[in-house]
């Protein structure tokens, strides 16, 4: 089954004095995230990918197209026990607790009683929380509040979770705590979705992603696709710039700082260039092919500016 | 549906507690306790009358202004601050929302007044030294102005879902004192003529009336108030308020936030 | 999303059919109240003085609005069947306690009060006490004193105090000089229609309220018809002088010289001829306050 799948998706704004000038924020989204997928969701700053969030959890309403979570309507309540959703920089009520807060939230969400004791302490634990006792969220970090809202986003252990910049705001700890948690979660087999404009973590984490600019989708691809492409430059680093001169014809650029030097060439002339920095008795200190990156599919996706039919 | 009503009517009394609104007890109390000595400069004789007179208008005023400063905040707060975020990606209605936050508010309200109502009591019992059967009476005009709450948290309520806190608190404010002069309005209304008269009843009647809700003199006088004004106010308090609230929940139904 | 302007639809009419079961149930429940229930309260108010205290400095705001219920009971008196006016003076004596100065109360307010049902209250006493009042808070606006001195003529016939208000009146620096004629006038003679007239003239031509000018005006053409027909009266004695008998026609008066042409009332109506010489108008319900000719 699918788990979600989104047909002609469109958000328009109505700006102005008057509310007469129409301003799209989302122009007819077609995209399909199949169960288990961990989908990454692309796209620089007001791209629209908030917009596509608020949209799937019934937030704003559509101005055209559909949704559908698990089968059913994005809109039918019943459908909403199954999913969680973390929003960019959370803000929760600050008067309560951890524990009363997914207290509270677990309830919303139908879980009973007795199974809510259990699974707030365990959630606690699992997302590094246990020792924050009863102190009230007002007084938390940022961090901390980033781990409690995946907490409540999971409590109620949902099948699909919708994470919307989740390593946003986050020291080098914290992003790598999250991620572990997501590579969990993903794990569990459950169907994650998280828009991101952080490349590294999409590459690290999703199993497809989806590039989106301007409120259009701009391209959907399979990361695994991009690592494989053929190497077609290598990365070559040495100390021992006096070598420079006699290899500059294979190079493509090359960037010399002191006796370092770091260049690019192309892949057919590595062997005649490690021959010829052997021969200038140059210190090899690494040689790295260099793939085809998610950067460089994401790049030529936003720079283009004709429409694309995509998938 | 009843848990995720209850949940968040719970913890919608529980912000209110926690914000510490209760302690507009201690002012109450303070009042009562400062103005008593004032009362037998003002009327020898009347202590009585108007200890009541005092207490039981300050249980409504006091009341009432609980409601707007809480009451503007219900929806917008949550809508500028997005906590209805994670609520609205919950199996929650949109309407149990609103419910929810009427019933929390309505439910805080009237645990103060009842705590108001038990220091008044003692009060009463202090100052002039026992209490007579005639004081159970008084309990009537409170019921009364838990029904002028019932009212009042709506119609914030209503504001709230569409109005930034600033205007709601002004709107809310002027149909209080519209409402307490509510009988003066119809009869206003009643002298007209033409279109004058037909638009100022139109006004008088969908203004809400708390001058029908206000037996505070009556009582301190030890006026009965009959069964048949206590049933009909009562239906009177619950069609309007259902009917604020109804607007209020299609209203909020066809948002979108921001 | 079709099913949306369905839903929209019943909201609505839910909401309408809410509101209007809660205004029936609001009209049963001022049906059991009465429509003067706020008023009532009054009664129940302790002293002018300490609603004053209690109004925290809006006493003035406060005065207004029980000069404007005071009006509106007023104006009700037709409306509500019985025409009750014990809550007029109480109103009225709140209202000038919270705010003093409000001229218009003890203008206007006692004349409501002193005039005979169903124009007024038909209390002339409580309305010389609270002119009173009113000269005792306001000493300088010796307008009241006419009020007063109104008030003492003619509804409580009492020609001395009346005299005596518009003298102490013309005192008050800033006075106008025609005080001190109306109170010479007035230790001259007792009752004088012409005085009668004078004063009702002044409160017509004064007043900013519609049912003391309407008062006003029918007292003012009753007092005309009166001054005619007492003059008719006297031609028709006249004509007994001459001729022995009672004319029957007003013809018969105008041939013998004693008029140019039948006698009109105000209103146009042309006067009734008695056999024994007296004269009435054709219509008593138009002159509801003839004093020496009302059909009896």
């Amino acid at each position: 089954m699918r788990a979600i799948e989104i047909t002609g998706l469109s958000k328009e704004y109505a700006v102005g004095f008057w509310k007469k000038q129409r301003r799209p924020a989302l122009k007819s989204l077609n995209l399909t995230v199949e169960a288990g997928e961990t989908f990454g969701f692309l796209g620089p700053n007001g791209a629209g990918k908030t917009t596509t969030l608020k949209l799937l959890m019934g937030i704003i309403f559509p101005t055209a197209g559909s949704a559908t979570i698990l089968g059913r309507d994005a809109s039918d309540p019943e459908v909403k026990r199954k999913i969680g959703f973390l929003p960019e920089q959370p803000y929760f009520y600050d008067y309560l607790s951890a524990p009363e807060l997914l207290d509270y939230y677990a309830r919303l969400s139908g879980v009973s009683a007795a199974a809510r004791k259990q699974r707030i302490g365990e959630l606690l634990e699992q997302v590094g929380l246990s020792d924050v006792g009863n102190k009230q969220l007002r007084k938390f970090s940022k961090g901390m509040l980033q781990r409690v809202g995946i907490a409540q986003a999971i409590i109620h252990d949902p099948e699909v979770i919708f994470l919307d910049e989740p390593m946003s705001g986050l020291d080098p700890v914290g992003r790598h705590e999250v991620r572990e948690l997501i590579q969990g979660l993903k794990d569990a087999g459950k169907t994650i979705f998280f828009s991101t404009h952080i490349l590294s973590d999409a590459e690290a984490l999703c199993d497809r992603v989806a590039v989106i600019h301007k409120g259009e989708l701009r391209g959907v691809g399979v990361v695994n696709d991009f690592h494989s492409a053929v190497a077609e430059q290598t990365e070559v680093i040495w100390l021992g710039a006096s070598a420079v001169a006699a290899v500059t014809g294979l190079l493509t650029e090359s960037h010399i700082t002191g006796e370092t030097v770091r260049v690019t060439v192309p892949s057919a002339n590595l062997d005649r260039l490690l021959e010829t920095l052997r021969q200038q008795r140059a210190r090899l200190i690494s040689v790295a092919p260099i793939h085809g990156t998610l950067e460089d599919y994401f790049l030529a996706r936003t720079r283009e500016e004709q429409k694309e039919a995509v998938r | 549906m009843t848990s995720r009503l209850s949940a968040i009517t719970w913890n919608t009394f529980r912000e209110a507690v926690r914000d510490r609104i209760l302690y507009n007890l201690v002012f109450f109390v303070l009042l009562l306790v400062a103005s008593a000595p004032l009362f037998s400069q003002i009327s020898i004789g009347l202590e009585r009358l108007m200890l009541v007179n005092v207490g039981l208008s300050s249980i409504s005023l006091i009341g009432v202004v609980i409601t707007i400063l809480v009451g503007i905040g219900l929806v917008s707060k949550e809508i500028e601050k997005k906590t209805l975020y994670t609520i609205l990606s919950r199996p929650v209605r949109r309407w149990e929302f609103i419910a929810g936050k009427y019933l929390g508010l309505l439910l805080t309200l009237v645990v103060n007044a009842a705590l108001m109502t038990v220091g008044f009591y003692v009060a009463l019992l202090i100052f002039v030294g026992s209490l007579k059967r005639a004081d159970a009476g008084l309990l009537v005009a409170i019921y009364f102005i838990l029904l002028q709450f019932m009212i009042m948290v709506a119609i914030t309520l209503l504001f709230s879902t569409f109005s930034t806190p600033v205007f709601s608190a002004i709107f809310a404010f002027a149909l209080f004192v519209i409402g307490a002069f509510g009988e003066d309005l119809k009869n206003f209304a009643t002298l007209s003529h033409g279109i004058t008269k037909w638009l100022a009843l139109a006004a008088a009647y969908i203004m809400p009336n708390f001058a029908s809700l206000n037996v505070i003199a009556r009582v301190a006088h030890d006026e009965r108030v009959s069964m048949q004004l206590v049933a009909f106010n009562t239906i009177y308090a619950l069609l309007y308020s259902l009917a604020v609230v109804t607007a209020a929940v299609m209203i909020f139904e066809r948002r979108n936030l921001k | 999303m079709k099913g949306q302007r369905t839903v929209t639809m019943l909201g609505c009419v839910l909401v309408v059919a809410l509101f209007a079961g809660s205004i029936l149930s609001r009209r049963q429940v001022e049906k059991i109240r009465g429509n003067q229930a706020t008023l009532e309260d009054t009664l129940y108010l302790p002293s002018g003085k300490t609603v004053k205290r209690l109004s925290l400095g809006y006493s003035s705001l406060l005065a207004d609005v029980y000069w404007t219920r005071a009006v509106q009971y007023f104006g009700l008196r037709h409306i509500v069947g019985a025409r009750r006016y014990d809550l007029l003076y109480p109103l009225l004596d709140i209202t000038t306690d919270l705010d003093p100065h409000l001229i218009v109360a003890y203008e206007t307010g006692s004349i409501f009060l002193s005039q005979k049902q169903p124009d007024g209250a038909g209390q002339p006493d409580k309305a010389v006490a609270l002119v009173e009042k009113g000269i005792r808070e306001n000493p300088a606006y010796w307008r009241l004193y006419f009020t007063l001195g109104f008030i003492h003529y003619v509804d409580r016939k009492d020609y001395k105090a009346a005299q005596q208000a518009f003298q102490k009146g013309s005192e008050v620096p800033g006075a106008l000089p025609w005080m001190k004629i109306m109170a010479a006038r007035l230790a001259e003679k007792a009752y004088d229609p012409t005085t009668a007239t004078y004063l009702w003239k002044t409160i017509f031509e004064t007043t900013h309220d519609a049912s003391v000018k309407d008062t006003a005006a029918k007292h003012l053409i009753s007092l005309r018809a009166d001054a005619e027909m007492d003059e008719l009266e006297r031609r028709t004695q006249a004509y007994y002088q001459r001729f022995k008998a009672y004319p029957e026609e007003w013809s018969e008066l105008v041939r013998a010289g004693l008029l140019r042409g039948v006698p009109m009332d105000p209103n146009g109506v042309p006067y009734k001829l008695r056999l024994d010489g007296t004269v009435q108008v054709e219509d008593p319900k138009q002159f509801p306050y003839l004093e020496r000719h009302g059909t009896k």
